[in-house]
C-alpha cells in the first residue's frame, strides 16, 4: 500500500511533465488520478485544481459529468452489468436485479465490506454474448438469472 | 522493420517483400505445407477466451512438433460473435466456430497434422448443410467488406501485415501524386456520406475546413462510440487501426492539418493499446510524425480518452470534452470546421467513415460510388442483435433491404417467435415494423420511415418484446445521457419518460398520448443538438406503428407482448401442472404453494401462485418442465 | 454586409452581423428570453442558447432556431411570435415551471423574477406538465449568498459573470441530465455580482432585515447606522427616482423613521481610512518596501487575494475598511463620549455590497472581544425594509443631517463609490502633506487592451513621481496583479474593486430595469463625482471631526491605538476539503 504522499507525487509528476500543468489536460489527468487512488475525493479534486490554477468546482464540475470518474471508493470487485440494446432485449435488467437481490445493494453502490460493487455500462461489444455481465476484467456471457448467484460465489 | 521509409517506391517495394504474408492466406489452397491459423481478437471472442485459444494451440503445435508448419496469431473481429470465439484456418480458409480451448488440441492433431476437418466446429447453413468456408456461410454471402477489409485478415499489432493489405499506398498516393484540392475531389465524387449519424458528405465537409483560413487545423477521429447497441467503431479500430491513422493523414493533407486527434472512450482499452502501438509502428516507419515519407508534410496523431458521456458523439460536446471540458455541445453554426478545437478550424469524422478512404482513394471514386445506392454509396456496417439467430458485425451495401439483413444474413428469428419490429439508429433512431421490411437500407429511406441509419446499431425484436418497454429502455438511456444544456431536453425527456413508466405500469391514460406527441414535438423541434431533437424518436415512431400496445397499456392495463410486469401475473394453470414442485423450489419469494387439487399427473397435487407474494420474475416459468408450460402470464 | 430580411412580414435592411434578436429589438419586437445576457459595461455577451425560449420560425427550416445566436441572412423570413412559436415556447416554459417550485407568494424574488414575468407574458394559467422536480426546494446559505437549486432555471448567467468578469471560477454546472445543477460555490469572494443577473430566486443576497427590526425595536439596544457613499445616489431607484439622484438627506430621514437612534455618515470612516492608508503608504514610500501598496476598502478583493494571491499578502493595506472602522470607532471613541456601553450598541452599515456582510465576521477585524459591526445591509434589503416601515414615497420626505461626532466628511469621501475614488483620495492628501497643495483631478489613461484599467503618473513635488494603477472588475485585476507578481509592470500604489467600476456597481444595488446597466452605472458615477465637487472641503486630512477624533482619541495616523483599532492582517484562506463536502 502506498502512502498518499506517493500517490500525490506520482500524480504531481503526471501533470507536470507529461500535461505541462495545462487546464486543457483536464481529462487525462482525472483518469490518471482515479487509476492512483482508485476514486476521486474533493481532496484529490482540489489538489489538481491547485496544481492547474483553476477553482475547484470547474474540476467538480468536470468529474461529475463524466460518468466513467467516481467520487466514491469502489469495491474490490466491480460487478457490470452490460444494458446495452442487445442485452436489455435478452433481459439483462432481469440479471442487474438478481445481482442486486443476492447481494443486497442497488446499482451504484457497494457493498459494506467493499467486496462488491455493482454498476451498469453501455454495451461492451460483445453482442453475440448477450446478456453479458463483468466482474473486473472477467466477462460471462450468456447467463441466465438463474447462472448470477453460482457466478458471484466464484469471489 | 525500422528503417524509414522516405519515398513512395520504397513503400511499394516494401509492399513488394511482404505482401505474401498476405497472399498466402487470401489465396485458396488445400493440403498446404504450412498453415495459418487466426484466431478472432475482438472483444466478444476475447471474453470467450480466444487468448487461451491461442496459447492453447501454440502449446499443441509444440507438443506435436508442427511448430514449423503452423502460424498462429490473433487478428481482429471477424464480426460473426454470435458464433464466437472464430478460428479460420488460411489457406485452406476452413472457418470454424465456438471454438473452446478443449478443441485446441483436435484442430492441431487433426487439421495441422492431417488435413482433416473437424465437422463439428464448421457452420450449419439455415439449410442444415455444414459449411467449409467462410465465403459460404449465409451470415457473409451478402457482405461486402470494405471498411471491416482487414478485419480478421490481419495482426493489427503488425504494421507489416497492414503493409502487406496495401496499407498507407493511400496516403502515398495522395501525397505524390494529388493535390489537395484533387484529394477532396475524389472523396466528394465517391459520394462517401459521415458514417456516424447524420450522413453529411465527407468531401464537402473537408471543402469547408479547407476553405477555412488558418495557420493551424485539426482532424479529429470520433470514435466515442456511445450507441448502446453499436460497436463497428470499436471492431475497426482493434482489427485494422492502422487504415484509420493513415486516413486522418490524407485528411490533413487535404485541409491542411498538421495534428489529429483520437477521441476514444476510456471503456475501450484493447482498441487504445493497439491504436498506441499502430502510432508508434508508423510513427517509426516515418509514415507518421514529422517529414512523412519524405515530402515535408507532417502530420500527429494524439490520443484523448473520453469518460463516458454519449454526448460527446456530438462533434462540438467532443470538442469541448478534448478541451478538458464538460462535453455540452454548442450551437452550430459556427461549424468546427470554422471554429473547432482551441477555435481553430477542425474536421471530425468518426471512425468507420475514416476506414472507408484508403479504399476510395486505391479504388477511384467510381469504384466506390458503383457501390450502394445513388445518394448512399458504398456500404454500412451493422451491429446486428437482438432476437436474432446469427448476431454480429455485417457490412453490407447500401440499399440492401432490411428483409436481407435480417432473414438471409442474419438467419432470422431464434425459437420459432415471430419477427416484430426491427429498430434502427439506437436512442435517435425509431422501430420498422414488418409491413417496413423492405425498405432499402440508406441514409433517406430510413429518415423517411421515421428511423435512421444512426451508427449502426439494428436490433430485431421479437413477439416477447414490449414497444412501450423497448421505447421507453431508449428514452431512460437519453436521459441519463442528456447533457443538462437546454431545457427541452433535460426536463421535456424527463417528462416524456415519467408519462412512459405511468403507461407500463398501468397507471396511463388516454390523454398522456397527446402529452407525449406535444412534448415530442418540442423537443424535435426545440433542443439545441441533434442528440436532444431526435431523441423522442423512438417514442413516435413506435407510437405510429404501434399505437395499439400503447392503447392495450392504458385501456386494457395489458401488456400484449407479456414484457411489463406491473400488467403481469402469472397463474398455475392446474390442468397442466405435473406437481413437480420445481418452481415452488425455484421460487425467491416462496410465492407457490401447493394445493389439494391434483392436476396432469394424478398421483401429485398441483401448485399456485400466491399473487400477493409474487414478483413476477419469472423463475418458475423457465423452470416449468411441463410442455405446453404450466405457468402462464 | 446589408441583407434584406422579413420580420413578421415586415422587411428589413439590416446588417447580418447582427442575431434575429438584435433586429427584433431594433424593431420593436421583443422576443422573450432567459439565458441571453449582453452586458456591454463588461464587455460580456453571453448566449448559451440554452433556454430555448427565444426560438422563432425562419421559413424553410425543420426546426426552430434561437433568435439570440443566429445572425441574419439575406432572404430569411422570421416569424417571432406565430402560433407554431407561441405553442412550443409556452411548452418550454411550461417545461421551466414543471421543474420549479410554486412558492412565488413567498419567493424573496416575486415581482422581480424573469420566469415569472414570463409565465404571465405566455398566459400559461394552468400546469399541463408536471412530474417530480430535481432538486429539493432548501435555501442553502452560504457566505452572503442565500441559494436554492430547485430555482435555477440554468441560464448560466451566474457562471459567465463569475468566470469571465470576476475570475473567480466559484461556481460550476455539475452533474448532468435532469440533476444538472450549480455547485456549490468555492472560494467564494461574496462579490454578489452572480445574485445581480440571476434571473429568478436561485440565487439570492441573505436578508437579515427582519432581526434588524427586532433590535430596532428592542429598548434595551442602541441601534446606530451608517451609510456608505455609492448608496445614496442608488437608493432612490427603487423609489422611481433616477439613478444617479442624490438621496443623503431623504435616506437619514428614513433611517431615523425607522428607528436608529444615530444616523452617521461611512464617509467619515472613508476619511478616517485616507488617513491611515496614506500615512502607511508614504512610509512604504520611504521604506520601499511592500509596494505596490493595494488598496483594502473593498472585501471582496480582499477575499480575492486571500484565496487567489496568497503569496501577496503582504501588498494590501493593513488598514481596516471604511465600514469597519467605523465601527471600531462607534464602539470606543463614541461610545465613550455617548455614555454607552458598546455591548448594548448596535452597529449597522448601509452598503452597496453584500460581501461587507463576511468582512463584518473576520476575526482579524476584532478588537477588545467585539466586532464592530453587527449588520451589514445592502441598499436592496432597506428599500424593502423602508417599505416595510411605511416610506414608499422617498422623494418627499424632508431632508435630515448626519448626526455628530461621526457625520462629517468631505468629497474625497464621497468619491470612495466610483472606481478611482479611493486612490484619488489618497493623492489629495499625500500631495497636501507632501507638497502643501492639492493638485487637480488625477488624469488617468486605459491600459491598452484592458476594460476598467487605468494608470497615471502623478508627481508629489519634484521628487517624488508616482506611478499609480485603479483596477475594477477581479478578472482585470488578475491580469494585473499577475504582471505585479512577474515583474512586467511597477506601480507604487494600485486601487483594486472587485466589482466592475466599484462600489457603484456593487453586488447590493438596486437591479434597474428602467435603464440599460451602463446608463445606471454612468448616472451614479457623475451624482458622486456632483456631491464631490459641492463638497467645501475635499481633503481628507482638513475634515474637522477628523482632526477631534485624532486629538482626543487616535494620537496621531498609525499611532498604536490606530493600530489595535483601525489595521488588521490577512492569511491564507484557500478552501481545504479535509472534511469532504459537497453536493
Amino acid at each position: 500500500m502506498r502512502t498518499n504522499e506517493e500517490m500525490f507525487n506520482e500524480l504531481d509528476r503526471f501533470i507536470e511533465q507529461e500535461c505541462n500543468c495545462d487546464e486543457q489536460e483536464l481529462i487525462a489527468i482525472l483518469h490518471r488520478a482515479q487509476e492512483i487512488f482508485g476514486y476521486l475525493p474533493m481532496v484529490v479534486q482540489a489538489h489538481v485544481a491547485r496544481k492547474l490554477g483553476i477553482n475547484v468546482s470547474k474540476v467538480y464540475g468536470v468529474v461529475s459529468f463524466y460518468s466513467f470518474f467516481s467520487m466514491e471508493p469502489k469495491g474490490e470487485y466491480v460487478i457490470s452489468i452490460c444494458m446495452g440494446t442487445a442485452c436489455f432485449v435478452r433481459g439483462s435488467d432481469k440479471i442487474l436485479e438478481r445481482v442486486e437481490q443476492i447481494l443486497g445493494i442497488k446499482n451504484g453502490q457497494t457493498t459494506a465490506d467493499g467486496k462488491f460493487t455493482i454498476t451498469t455500462l453501455r454495451c461492451v461489444g460483445a453482442c453475440g454474448l448477450a446478456p453479458v455481465l463483468q466482474i473486473n476484467d472477467k466477462t460471462y456471457g450468456n447467463i441466465t438469472p438463474e447462472d448470477v448467484e453460482s457466478i458471484i460465489a466464484q469471489y | 522493420m525500422c528503417t524509414k521509409i522516405t519515398s513512395k517506391e520504397q513503400l511499394l517495394t516494401m509492399y513488394d517483400n511482404v505482401k505474401e504474408l498476405i497472399e498466402k492466406r487470401t489465396t485458396l489452397q488445400e493440403k498446404p505445407e504450412k498453415y495459418h491459423i487466426s484466431v478472432c481478437g475482438g472483444t466478444g471472442c476475447m471474453s470467450s477466451k480466444s487468448e487461451e485459444i491461442v496459447k492453447s494451440l501454440k502449446h499443441w503445435a509444440k507438443e506435436y512438433g508442427v511448430e514449423d508448419k503452423v502460424e498462429v496469431a490473433i487478428t481482429g473481429c471477424f464480426g460473426f460473435c454470435e458464433r464466437g470465439p472464430i478460428v479460420k484456418i488460411f489457406p485452406d480458409h476452413t472457418f470454424y466456430t465456438k471454438v473452446t480451448v478443449e478443441e485446441t488440441e483436435r484442430i492441431i492433431r487433426r487439421h495441422v497434422c492431417s488435413h482433416d476437418v473437424i465437422n463439428h466446429l464448421l457452420y450449419k447453413n439455415n439449410n442444415g448443410e455444414r459449411v467449409f468456408t467462410q465465403e459460404n456461410i449465409d451470415f457473409y454471402k451478402k457482405q461486402n467488406r470494405i471498411a471491416l477489409r482487414n478485419c480478421g485478415l490481419i495482426n493489427p499489432e503488425e504494421i507489416a501485415e497492414s503493409i502487406a493489405a496495401k496499407g498507407y499506398q493511400a496516403l502515398a498516393t495522395a501525397l505524390f501524386d494529388m493535390t489537395p484540392d484533387q484529394v477532396i475531389e475524389v472523396v466528394t465524387a465517391s459520394g462517401l456520406r459521415g458514417r456516424g449519424g447524420a450522413g453529411f458528405p465527407t468531401g464537402l465537409k473537408w471543402k469547408f475546413a479547407k476553405n477555412a483560413k488558418s495557420k493551424k487545423k485539426y482532424v479529429i477521429c470520433n470514435a466515442d462510440e456511445g450507441d448502446p447497441g453499436a460497436f463497428m467503431d470499436r471492431s475497426i479500430l482493434e482489427g485494422d487501426p492502422h487504415s484509420v491513422l493513415e486516413s486522418m493523414a490524407i485528411c490533413g493533407y487535404a485541409i491542411g492539418a498538421d495534428e489529429g486527434y483520437i477521441y476514444i472512450r476510456a471503456e475501450y482499452p484493447l482498441a487504445i493499446k493497439r491504436l498506441r502501438i499502430a502510432i508508434k509502428q508508423a510513427t517509426e516507419m516515418g509514415l507518421l510524425g514529422d517529414n512523412i515519407m519524405g515530402t515535408g508534410f507532417s502530420f500527429n496523431i494524439k490520443i484523448k480518452y473520453g469518460a463516458g458521456a454519449f454526448v460527446c458523439g456530438e462533434e462540438t460536446a467532443l470538442i469541448h470534452s478534448i478541451e478538458g471540458k464538460r462535453g455540452e455541445p454548442t450551437l452550430k453554426p459556427p461549424f468546427p470546421a470554422e471554429k473547432g478545437l482551441y477555435g481553430k478550424p477542425t474536421n471530425v469524422n468518426n471512425v468507420e467513415t475514416w476506414a472507408n478512404i484508403p479504399y476510395i482513394l486505391l479504388n477511384g471514386a467510381s469504384n466506390f460510388a458503383s457501390i450502394g445506392t445513388e445518394k448512399s454509396t458504398g456500404t454500412k456496417v451493422f451491429a446486428l442483435a437482438g432476437k436474432i439467430n446469427n448476431g454480429g458485425l455485417v457490412e453490407v451495401p447500401m440499399g440492401i433491404t432490411l428483409r436481407e439483413i435480417i432473414y438471409d444474413i442474419g438467419g432470422g428469428i431464434p425459437n420459432g417467435k415471430k419477427f416484430k419490429a426491427v429498430q434502427t439508429g439506437g436512442p435517435s433512431g425509431g422501430c420498422l415494423s414488418e409491413k417496413d421490411l423492405d425498405t432499402p437500407v440508406d441514409y433517406d429511406s430510413l429518415v423517411a420511415k421515421g428511423s435512421m441509419m444512426g451508427s449502426g446499431g439494428m436490433i430485431v425484436l421479437d413477439e416477447d418484446d414490449c414497444m412501450v418497454n423497448i421505447a421507453k429502455f431508449y428514452l431512460e438511456f437519453t436521459v441519463e445521457e442528456s447533457c443538462g444544456k437546454c431545457t427541452p431536453c433535460r426536463i421535456g425527456n424527463m417528462r416524456m419518460l415519467e408519462i412512459l413508466n405511468r403507461i407500463t405500469e398501468g397507471k396511463g391514460e388516454m390523454h398522456d398520448l397527446f402529452e407525449l406527441e406535444n412534448l415530442a414535438t418540442t423537443i424535435q423541434s426545440s433542443a439545441l443538438c441533434a442528440l436532444g431533437q431526435s431523441a423522442p424518436n423512438p417514442v413516435l415512431s413506435t407510437l405510429k406503428e404501434f399505437r395499439d400496445e400503447y392503447v392495450a397499456h392504458i385501456v386494457d392495463k395489458k401488456c400484449p407482448a407479456g414484457s411489463c410486469r406491473s400488467l403481469l401475473n402469472y397463474e398455475i394453470v392446474t390442468d397442466l401442472c405435473l406437481g413437480c414442485g420445481l418452481c415452488a423450489r425455484n421460487c425467491p419469494t416462496n410465492a407457490i404453494y401447493r394445493t389439494d387439487k391434483t392436476g396432469a399427473n394424478a398421483r401429485l397435487n398441483a401448485y399456485a401462485i400466491n399473487p400477493d407474494k409474487c414478483v413476477k420474475c419469472g423463475a418458475c416459468v423457465s423452470k416449468c418442465p411441463a410442455k405446453p408450460k404450466a405457468i402462464k402470464k | 454586409m446589408l441583407v434584406n430580411v422579413k420580420i413578421n412580414n415586415m422587411e428589413f435592411q439590416e446588417d447580418s452581423s447582427l442575431t434575429i434578436l438584435q433586429v427584433a429589438k431594433k424593431h420593436g419586437i421583443r422576443i422573450p428570453n432567459l439565458c441571453y445576457m449582453m452586458k456591454e459595461e463588461v464587455d460580456l455577451e453571453h448566449k448559451p442558447a440554452s433556454c430555448r425560449v427565444c426560438v422563432v420560425e425562419v421559413k424553410g427550416r425543420r426546426n426552430l432556431v434561437p433568435a439570440c445566436s443566429t445572425n441574419v441572412a439575406n432572404g430569411m423570413e422570421i416569424y417571432t411570435h406565430s402560433e407554431r412559436v407561441r405553442r412550443e415556447r409556452r411548452t418550454i416554459v411550461e417545461l421551466l415551471l414543471s421543474d420549479h417550485p410554486h412558492d412565488c407568494l413567498t419567493c424573496g424574488k416575486c415581482g422581480n423574477c424573469e420566469l415569472q414575468d414570463l409565465s404571465v407574458e405566455l398566459g400559461i394559467k394552468k400546469l399541463y406538465i408536471t412530474g417530480p422536480m430535481s432538486q429539493e426546494n432548501v435555501d442553502v446559505d452560504e457566505g452572503s449568498l442565500r441559494r436554492n437549486a430547485s430555482k435555477c432555471i440554468l441560464c448560466g448567467k451566474c457562471i459567465a459573470i463569475c468566470d469571465h468578469v470576476q475570475s473567480v471560477g466559484a461556481i460550476s454546472a455539475t452533474n448532468r441530465g435532469f440533476g444538472t445543477k450549480i455547485s456549490l460555490p468555492h472560494d467564494c469572494v461574496n462579490c454578489g455580482q452572480c445574485v445581480q443577473v440571476c434571473p429568478t430566486g436561485a440565487l439570492q443576497q441573505i436578508d437579515d432585515t427582519r432581526t434588524l427590526e427586532k433590535i430596532l425595536a428592542d429598548p434595551t439596544k442602541y441601534a446606530i447606522v451608517n451609510t456608505a457613499p455609492a448608496v445614496r445616489v442608488s437608493l432612490g431607484e427603487e423609489f422611481g427616482m433616477a439613478p444617479g439622484t442624490n438621496v443623503t438627506g431623504k435616506m437619514i430621514t428614513a433611517l431615523r423613521m425607522m428607528g436608529f437612534k444615530k444616523v452617521f455618515d461611512t464617509n467619515f470612516a472613508a476619511d478616517l481610512t485616507i488617513m491611515e492608508e496614506t500615512t502607511e503608504f508614504v512610509s512604504r514610500l520611504k521604506s520601499g518596501k511592500n509596494l505596490p501598496l493595494i488598496t483594502s476598502c473593498c472585501p471582496g478583493w480582499i477575499s480575492f487575494v486571500e484565496t487567489q494571491f496568497p503569496e501577496l499578502l503582504n501588498l494590501p493595506s493593513t488598514c481596516k475598511s471604511p465600514q469597519e472602522m467605523f465601527g471600531a470607532i462607534a464602539k470606543t471613541y463614541f461610545a465613550q463620549k455617548a455614555g454607552i456601553d458598546p455591548k448594548d450598541m448596535v452597529v449597522a452599515s448601509l452598503m452597496p455590497c453584500i460581501a461587507k456582510k463576511q468582512e463584518l465576521k473576520r476575526e482579524e477585524g476584532m478588537f477588545d472581544g467585539m466586532h464592530g459591526t453587527d449588520f451589514a445591509m445592502s441598499a436592496k434589503c432597506v428599500a424593502k425594509l423602508m417599505r416595510r416601515c411605511g416610506i414608499d414615497d422617498l422623494a418627499n420626505l424632508p431632508d435630515g443631517q448626519f448626526d455628530d461626532p461621526l457625520g462629517a466628511s468631505t468629497g474625497a469621501a464621497d468619491i470612495f463609490g466610483n472606481s478611482g475614488g479611493v486612490m484619488e483620495a489618497v493623492v489629495r492628501t499625500a500631495s497636501l502633506w507632501m507638497t502643501g497643495q492639492v493638485p487637480k483631478a488625477v488624469e488617468y489613461h486605459g491600459v491598452f487592451g484592458a476594460h476598467n484599467t487605468r494608470e497615471a503618473y502623478v508627481s508629489l513635488g519634484d521628487d517624488v513621481k508616482l506611478h499609480l494603477c485603479v483596477v475594477s472588475g477581479l478578472a482585470n485585476a488578475r491580469k494585473v496583479l499577475e504582471d505585479v507578481k512577474a515583474g512586467r509592470v511597477h506601480y507604487d500604489a494600485i486601487e483594486i474593486m472587485a466589482c466592475p467600476e466599484g462600489c457603484i456597481n456593487g453586488g447590493g444595488q438596486p437591479i434597474n430595469k428602467l435603464y440599460e446597466q451602463k446608463d445606471v452605472i454612468a448616472m451614479r458615477k457623475e451624482g458622486l463625482r456632483n456631491i464631490d465637487r459641492n463638497k467645501a472641503i475635499r481633503v481628507s486630512c482638513e475634515n474637522p471631526q477628523i482632526k477631534t477624533l485624532y486629538a482626543d482619541f487616535l494620537g496621531e495616523p498609525n499611532s498604536e491605538v490606530a493600530h489595535k483599532l483601525l489595521h488588521t492582517h490577512y492569511s491564507n484562506k484557500q478552501q481545504t476539503f479535509e472534511e469532504e463536502t459537497n453536493d
